[in-house]
């Protein structure tokens, strides 16, 4: 089948307004005829719901968590960016359309990327008319801040909790529809199949996680909604449930599945420290605005750091090595994600990293702490030759800026760090990839549609800060409501869809023959035993940086694992009950074939672009080396009944608005 | 560390349930104490037990998920943390450690330590909301100047993560905190301050249709909350109550 992306013609400041002039209607009264189904309710999914309900759909909503205002969504930190120039300082949609395709290393849609700028505006207005608490001055008017990876303050911010105020708008949102009963909420249920009646997504089949009911549940579309899959690493920022099961079913069912081996990195993660760890935890980029990145220059020194002979304080200045400072001058710490993330590792393989596993780097904010403070004393006619009264007043400061941060590092690592530099390293964050979607969202099986960071269109290879909670919101708030009413036009004499037909039969057989295996199966180890080794694959030979010899290994090394996880895992309970352990092998057979796939389209993609860097193409300083000339294009994944034989589609990536150049931070 | 652990075990809401004894040991002090029963459960599991269910999800302290009456107290013996962010070195070698689900009238035990929430959420299903519609014509942001102290105060209301500590630390089970962390955010706001009669009326009425009690102004709610919302939140919402209903 070949790609059509459907990207409307004409200008790319008009495309967006000229094609929601020319999409079908659907009447009001024929809304209430029509069901669809939203599996995942955080930021898009949950934007989605309340939106297409407040339209007149029916809608019925999932997720696998007690509440819709436990989704992931919530964890986000720093901000989300809008083009809306408050600041003053030259900012437009044109401006955030540059950064973001920049940003993502010309590896996104020009059409989308675009469409997303626009109605970044609109996001920060309906998100306020909502009751978002979002910063302000003290004029009363909104607070805004600067970001990684670009020129203007555009990140409106509520603290450092951002994402949780946000998933509260949408959640609040959803709970006036569910009160009116146009939504209705399915908690603590999972999709695991996607139901196709004569080519069209019609529904799906769900078990509720309470009492192990296996369900139907029909619909004239369906919107995959479920996030990421960071966690095929084990290890990552994600929370412990997320998971790419919606979207990989979508995927075998026949959804073409783009770029798995776009993840983003992220710089500044709280290092693992044993193999008991669960989840690692990030401290927002914001730091980067004041913590200066080193290690020690000498290796005799990083390694009496490490063997706790020698404290980081008492590193002479000259012994330290501000490595991003020396090789990216011009930015510095505040390199994008990806330079950063890969000049930490290579300075921790080259042998200076700062922890029991030498694997972490600091991030110092005694520069910082002196500069604040000296400048209160000036401002307050002190003598800035205390030092003591020097650290006091600076670390106010800083306290101010960033304290809940500095605070949950401290209950995390038990170390102080207004007084000894934060040890940080990168740590799996966000999917740039994932269901490929056409300009209207819809996935390559007609009516099912992907929306948020489930999908692949607008991040390219890499993500900016502050872009992520853009990217839900737009697409769950202002896009899919106008392009999914365009597809359901036609649906309005179609009437209730059984949930006898023979199709629902056989996903529900489908779905129960996987229980029962996990159910019977009198294996040896559980669940998170395959977990963890397939993280360790993951992160050792398809991480942040990838070669032809690992990436082969790698995938023969995961389906090895996979073969020896359906013949040996163990799954106690019952299948008929709350059964947690069931979930995650669930969820887990699915990483297992997520992340061969991920190898393949890291393997096939013989360039290094944003977060996927293949050692081969580099050049003598270590640099990625991307190649536009074959790379061009999203990398879309057909199944074929094993992720090997997975066959390559090609979408041309057509840049016609922004010439593509070498990004450089130097 | 090697500890003793006392965990309330019950099968589903209708089993009786009972405190079952386990030992464990290997336990690092950086450990958390969730990864502490991970280690636990991959142990039960391995041996083919039934592991014990707890709720989690994003694990850095946000989502709300998790719960746990451990020794005694919400989330434990730490302050100002959720279960998840609370660490072993806050135990010591050879203690004996008691956990319980978060109970309440309100809060049916699903199975073993995990509780059935959703009452909260049928709460905000009553008003928790601006009734706004979301499809993108509400005037410009800026348009609808807020006071600094009132938008930072709301802010705090707002940081309320729903994991029912309030609840569980209250001798009534009362869930004034929770509900009226909500009503503040609203009130303070001028976007909420339109429906504010009916919205503190319907939530109070669903709140006690809920079965949640009284408030009798102890003030566990407010020690043993990760978020530390203020019991300010709650005279705030008393107030909101009474003129709303002499209108």
């Amino acid at each position: 089948m070949a790609l059509d992306n459907k990207i409307p013609q004409g200008p790319i400041s008009s495309k967006w307004t000229d094609y929601k002039d020319h999409i079908k209607l659907v009447n009001p009264a024929n809304k209430r005829n029509i069901d669809v189904i939203i599996v995942g309710t955080g930021l898009a999914g949950g934007s989605a719901a309340a939106t297409l309900a407040e339209l007149g759909y029916n809608v019925k909503a999932f997720c696998y968590q007690d509440s819709p205002r436990r989704a992931h969504s919530i964890a986000a930190q720093g901000g989300i960016n809008a083009a809306k120039n408050y600041s003053g300082d030259g900012d437009s949609i044109y401006r955030l359309f540059y950064d973001t395709v920049k940003g993502g290393d010309y590896r996104a849609r020009e059409a989308n990327v675009h469409r997303l700028a626009e109605v970044s505006v609109n996001i920060i207005d309906q998100c306020v008319a909502q009751g978002v608490p979002l910063a302000r001055e003290y004029g009363g008017l909104l607070d805004n801040r600067s970001f990684g990876g670009t020129q203007v303050s555009r990140t409106f911010y509520a603290k450092g909790q951002t994402g949780q105020q946000l998933l509260l708008g949408a959640y609040s949102a959803m709970n006036r529809q569910i009160g009116r009963g146009k939504i209705k909420m399915y908690n603590r249920h999972e999709m695991l199949d996607l139901v196709i009646v004569n080519g069209k997504a019609r529904g799906i089949i769900a078990r509720n996680l309470v009492t192990g009911e296996i369900e139907r549940h029909s619909a004239h579309a369906v919107v995959i909604a479920t996030g990421g899959y960071g966690n095929v690493f084990f290890l990552s920022t994600n929370a412990m449930g997320s998971n790419v099961t919606a979207a990989w079913k979508a995927h075998k069912r026949g959804a073409y599945f783009a770029n798995p081996c776009y993840t983003q990195i992220h710089p500044t993660c709280i290092p693992v420290t044993g193999d008991h760890q669960s989840k690692l935890t990030l401290m927002s980029e914001s730091l980067r605005n004041d913590g200066r990145i080193w290690v020690p220059k000498k290796l005799e020194d990083a390694q009496a750091i490490r063997e706790g002979k020698l404290k980081p304080t008492q590193i002479a200045e000259e012994d330290r090595d501000y490595y991003l400072e020396r090789r990216y001058p011009s930015f510095g710490n505040l390199v994008p994600r990806d330079v950063a993330s890969r000049a930490a590792k290579e300075r921790c393989d080259a042998g200076f990293g700062v922890n029991a596993t030498g694997e972490a780097v600091y991030l110092d904010f005694a520069a910082a702490i002196e500069r604040y403070g000296k400048e209160q004393a000036r401002i307050h006619n002190l003598d800035e030759n205390d030092a003591k009264l020097v650290y006091d007043l600076g670390q106010k400061v800083v306290e101010n800026k960033y304290g809940n941060l500095f605070q949950m590092y401290y209950k995390i690592v038990d170390e102080d760090p207004y007084k000894t530099p934060m040890m940080i390293y990168p740590a799996v964050h966000y999917t740039m990839g994932g269901v490929w979607v056409d300009y209207n969202l819809m996935t390559t099986v007609e009516g099912c549609y992907c929306i948020g960071e489930a999908n692949f269109s607008d991040h390219g290879a890499n993500r900016l800060g502050a872009s992520a909670l853009m990217q839900g919101l737009a697409d769950g708030y202002f896009v899919l409501p106008y392009t999914i009413g365009d597809y359901l036009a036609d649906d309005i004499r179609t009437g209730h869809i059984s949930t006898d037909l023979p199709e629902f039969v056989e996903a529900e057989n489908n779905v129960r023959s996987m229980i029962d295996h996990f159910m019977n199966n009198k294996g040896t180890h559980s669940v998170d035993y395959f977990h963890k080794k397939l993280g360790k694959i993951m992160w050792n030979k398809v991480g942040m940086a990838r070669n032809e010899k690992g990436l082969n290994e790698a995938m023969d090394e995961i389906a090895a694992l996979r073969e020896d996880f359906y013949k040996n895992v163990k799954v106690s309970g019952i299948a008929e009950s709350f059964n947690q352990e069931l979930e995650k092998a669930l969820r887990v057979a699915d990483f297992l074939e997520l992340g061969e796939l991920f190898a393949k389209d890291a393997l096939h993609r013989e360039e290094s672009c944003g977060g996927h860097f293949r050692e081969e193409h580099q050049s003598a300083e270590g640099e990625a080396e991307r190649d536009d000339e074959n790379f061009s294009y999203v990398a879309a994944w057909e199944y074929k009944g094993n992720p090997r034989e997975a066959v390559l589609h090609k979408e041309p990536l057509v840049y016609e608005n922004i010439k593509m150049v070498t990004r450089s931070y130097k | 560390m090697n500890l003793t652990l006392k965990i309330w075990r019950q099968k589903n809401a209708k089993d009786k349930g009972q405190m079952v004894d386990y030992k464990i040991g290997g336990i690092e002090p950086d450990m958390s104490f969730l990864e502490m029963l991970d280690v636990l459960n991959n142990e039960l599991v391995e041996k083919g037990d039934d592991p014990v269910a707890f709720d989690h999800d994003c694990r850095e302290g946000i989502c709300g998920m998790c719960s746990l009456f451990i020794n005694g107290e919400a989330h434990g013996p730490d302050r100002g943390v959720t279960t998840c962010q609370l660490h072993m070195r806050k135990f010591k070698d050879g203690d004996t450690i008691y956990i319980e689900p978060f109970r309440a009238k309100a809060f049916p035990v699903i199975k073993d330590l995990v509780v059935d929430r959703s009452s909260f959420d049928r709460i905000q299903h009553a008003g928790g909301f601006v009734s706004v519609n979301t499809s993108g014509n509400t005037q410009d942001a800026n348009a609808l100047p807020i006071r600094k102290d009132n938008a930072d105060k709301a802010f705090d209301a707002a940081t309320c993560i729903g994991c029912g500590a309030c609840v569980a630390s209250c001798k009534n089970s009362s869930a004034m905190l929770f509900v009226s962390a909500k009503v503040s955010q609203f009130a303070l706001l001028p976007q909420g301050r339109v429906e504010a009669t009916e919205r503190v009326l319907n939530m109070v009425e669903a709140m006690d249709n809920e079965g949640f009690g009284n408030c009798t102004n102890t003030g566990a709610c407010e020690v043993e909350c990760p978020k530390g919302i203020s019991l300010e939140n709650i005279a705030r919402m008393n107030r909101e109550y009474l003129s709303a209903s002499i209108k």
